[in-house]
């Protein structure tokens, strides 16, 4: 299969901004006046005016479809984004969240009269809380890395209470990025411990490392080279020996579903990602969702509301009476919309269903390790069986043709496949982390390794067309370094960018719709 | 017009591979010769030259006469710009001084050195920090990271420098001494840094790779911000050598010798350069720490360029007073840290895990063989 992705341009630029199009006058169904005249917003709450661009109908249908036609998503085409789980989200989790019950009720009208929404998410907490093995989910968290910062606040006021000074936090060296970050926001100090040669935690540096100065250790599992960490029960023994906590990160909890849970292991608090595990959409796809489940002893620090149910009453409500919380980290009750999106997803699998993802997404992970491993342009530093996603090393291009990752990576938009993660994690050299997630048939995955396997012939025959590379998508290989050291992020920024040099000052939106 | 200077050592690394570690000196030259030692750096300079052809109509070369890189230019395709005078069979470090201070005059942007150690000392012996310098490794004893990983590598990073940007970076220049390596022991003296450029590398822990020139710099200062923070007053600091030591005496508002050890007391620095013997008379007065990181690119914290942290001065201090610094980067390059105190059983003592200081309020257990 070939793959050209449509490519629309104008003399200077890939499709204008919304803002660039248009013309005075243009409009939708209402007009602008229209608009400034409803007569249900109140007086005083009408803006003077409106600074929105002004187009036609069929103008603004016709500009987001040529949008959405240089976009690749999952249902595009496949996305092995290895630590993204980038599995195909189910259209009818996105009607159920659209229903008018979900998407027109208020946070704060009256209880009874959302009885059904309240109900979801107390289900969606006891099915995660079953699902990790723990016992408190707080669905507020927006994110992942926002979960993670939910866990340290937790680790904090656990310690305060006791009275315990406890300044560290233990990262792995494999650890994500947001692992240290969080644990560094909620003021600890962060402590990396090496892996060892199969790629796990180095038991004997985490000896070293754990202290009466521990607070907690945080882990995935498996991990980020896609390994189980097989020594989790001696790592959790020797953390709370010590008296820390262990905290784990969920993001590859696509590879146990069902097999194991963390609670199990010794894991006190947990974190998962909607937007990964539960399908609900990525990215540029919606808002993400990163609940927290704590063991007994940590539940009275959750933020509140919490849902509970009274059983006297038969009535669900909120429970803001939680003296100990560490307080709000989020308005209201989480991301609705991914609530419910994930809570659809979990009823429709069930619990046969969940363990048969997991099932799939390790059979075809490891399918792809085994096919890759006869290939010799590929390495794997670490031996396997993996679990739901492969870290392959394309060191041998780099030696002999000075062929990287990141151009096996690109090299693969041209055959209509998304990207692997790519130089992480950081321990292994010029790495490509795939996650096939179990979405993906046979056909597709033997797809997948046959591109890799051209690529690394064109590597030996023709390298200059790989590190140029992809030539047959919208937009090709971007300036990295420019976009790091100069990103333009919002509108204004792009008319500050173009007006630079001229005369007039950059024009303030006055009522800037834009984030 | 891109200026790149040039200058191949043309008996580097012909002592090598007849056993003889090195060639500084006419006699051990003389020997390799009888030994039958062939010439290896102009073959090194004409492969690193042959990758840079592709851009050679967008670079003016710069060199000396034959074997010191005309010739080897002239192989690649290059119409090398000829400078200075040598006589052609007989040539020694003083035309590599000669060659680089020309080189400097004619306003080079860069310059390729091809050779090792002993050649990149005596470049920086002339010109210090003048110009940038980029080491195409062809000698016996490379351990001075300005040196490319290989000639192929360093085209590359050649092309970068000139056309994109590429930050510059201070390189150790090391020196191996030749004669105690003949006779079985390896002891390297720091002798200065070289500006070179180099490619920015992951940082560890993040998504994204850090692209900014000063990302080296700002984690150096990071670690200095965190390293003041826990000094304790009265408490006598030793500063050992390297850039990461001489950003604490920065943030300390002091000045630092750059190959020395220094003495920081109460935030400020009290004594410059000192050798064992006084920091012995310190260790006698109260508690002292000492603080160092690691040397070349072979991760050496102790027993490399801070010999006057000596067996005795170490044992007294013990092994928690030794403070390690080292950026994530620096780790990345020799995740395994190692040391040679001179004293085997001092050695055995440190072996195991150690934690270093590796930006702010961050630490990382590494491993000591």
């Amino acid at each position: 299969m070939k793959y050209r992705q449509a490519r629309w341009t104008s003399d200077v630029c890939l499709e204008p901004l919304v803002f660039e199009l248009g013309g005075k006058g243009r409009r939708g169904t209402f007009s602008r006046e229209k608009l400034l005249s409803d007569p249900e917003i109140p007086e005083g709450f009408i803006r003077a005016s409106i600074n929105l661009p002004e187009l036609s109908e069929p103008e603004v249908v016709r500009h987001y479809t040529r949008l959405s036609q240089m976009n690749f998503g999952v249902d595009s085409g496949f996305y092995p984004l290895g630590s993204c789980t980038m599995k195909y989200n189910p259209k009818i989790s996105e009607e159920l969240a659209g229903l008018e019950t979900a998407t027109n009720i208020h946070p704060y009208q009256s209880e009874e009269t959302v009885q059904g929404a309240l109900e979801l998410m107390h289900n969606l907490e006891r099915s995660l809380a079953e699902i990790a093995g723990v016992s408190r989910v707080c669905l507020h968290p927006a994110a992942g890395a926002h979960g993670e910062l939910l866990g340290m606040l937790l680790v904090r006021a656990h310690f305060k209470l006791k009275g315990e000074e406890r300044t560290e936090v233990i990262v792995p060296d494999s650890a994500h990025g947001t692992n240290f970050t969080s644990a560094a926001m909620a003021g600890f100090n962060v402590v990396v411990v090496p892996s060892d040669s199969r790629g796990r935690v180095d038991i004997a540096a985490l000896q070293e490392a754990v202290t009466k100065k521990t607070a907690a250790l945080m882990l995935t599992n498996p991990n980020t080279l896609g390994l189980f960490e097989d020594g989790i029960l001696e790592i959790a023994k020797i953390v709370h020996k010590a008296g820390g906590l262990l905290y784990y990160d969920g993001a590859n909890l696509n590879g146990i579903m069902g097999k194991a849970r963390p609670g199990d292991m010794g894991f006190d608090i947990v974190h998962f990602n909607l937007h990964k595990t539960f399908s609900t959409p990525h990215g540029g796809g919606g808002p993400g969702a990163g609940p927290v489940g704590v063991c007994k002893s940590l539940e009275e620090f959750l933020p509140a509301p919490m849902v509970e149910y009274n059983k006297k009453a038969k009535r669900y409500y909120l429970d803001y009476n939680r003296p100990y919380s560490i307080g709000k980290i989020k308005s209201f009750y989480g991301n609705f919309g991914v609530l419910v999106k994930a809570y659809t997803y979990i009823l429709m699998m069930g619990a046969e269903g969940l363990e048969a993802v997991t099932d799939a997404a390790v059979v075809n992970a490891n399918y792809i390790m085994r096919k890759l491993e006869e290939l010799s342009d590929y390495e794997f530093k670490y031996p396997g069986p993996c679990k739901h996603e492969a870290v392959v090393s394309v060191e041998p291009l780099k030696t002999e043709k000075e062929v990287t990752a990141r151009d096996v990576a690109k090299s693969l938009l041209d055959y209509g496949m998304h990207a692997p993660t790519y130089y992480f994690p950081p321990i292994v050299p010029e790495a490509l982390m795939i996650e096939p997630t179990e979405t993906e048939s046979k056909e597709e995955l033997d797809r997948f390794v046959d591109a890799l396997k051209r690529i690394a012939e064109e590597a030996h025959t023709k390298p200059e067309k790989l590190r140029s590379s992809p030539t047959g998508t919208a937009i090709g290989r971007l300036d990295e370094v420019k976009a790091a050291r100069e990103p333009i992020l919002s509108w204004r920024m792009y008319k500050r960018e173009k007006t630079k040099d001229a005369e007039a000052p950059p024009q303030e939106i006055k009522n800037d719709a834009t984030p | 017009m891109k200026k790149l200077g040039l200058i191949v050592n043309p008996i580097a690394g012909m002592g090598g591979r007849v056993g003889l570690k090195g060639t500084d000196g006419e006699d051990v030259f003389k020997k390799a010769l009888t030994l039958g030692a062939k010439p290896v750096a102009p073959e090194r300079a004409a492969n690193m030259l042959k990758k840079l052809a592709s851009v050679k109509s967008g670079v003016t070369l710069i060199t000396y006469p034959h074997e010191m890189g005309a010739d080897e230019a002239r192989v690649a395709g290059f119409k090398p710009e000829i400078i200075g005078s040598i006589t052609s069979g007989k040539t020694s470090a003083e035309d590599t001084k000669r060659a680089v201070l020309d080189m400097v005059k004619a306003g080079v942007d860069l310059i390729a050195v091809v050779g090792g150690d002993g050649t990149m000392r005596d470049v920086y012996d002339e010109i210090k920090n003048a110009v940038p310098v980029l080491g195409v490794p062809a000698g016996v004893k490379v351990h001075s990271s300005a040196f490319s990983t290989s000639p192929e590598a360093a085209a590359e990073t050649v092309m970068k420098f000139l056309w994109e940007e590429l930050p510059l970076q201070e390189a150790e220049v090391m020196d191996v001494d030749e004669e105690a390596y003949r006779a079985g022991r390896l002891s390297a003296k720091l002798y200065g840094f070289v500006l070179t450029p180099y490619e920015p590398t992951l940082i560890q822990g993040m998504k994204v790779a850090s692209l900014e020139a000063d990302a080296e710099v700002e984690q150096q200062k990071a670690i200095a911000k965190q390293v003041v923070e826990l000094m304790e007053p009265e408490t006598v600091y030793f500063l050992g050598p390297g850039t990461t030591t001489r950003a604490v005496a920065e943030a300390l508002a002091g000045e630092k010798t750059l190959l020395g050890v220094d003495v920081a007391k109460n935030g400020k620095i009290i004594a410059k350069d000192v050798n064992e013997k006084e920091i012995l008379k310190w260790l006698d007065k109260g508690e002292c720490v000492a603080i160092v990181s690691p040397i070349g690119g072979q991760g050496f914290i102790l027993g490399r360029g801070n010999q006057q942290l000596s067996p005795e001065v170490l044992k007294r201090s013990g092994k928690k007073n030794i403070w390690v610094l080292a950026t994530p980067q620096k780790l990345s390059m020799t995740p395994t840290l190692r040391v040679d105190t001179g004293d085997p059983n001092l050695d055995k003592e440190f072996k195991g895990y150690i934690r270093v200081t590796t930006g702010y309020r961050e630490t990382r257990v590494v491993k000591i063989s």
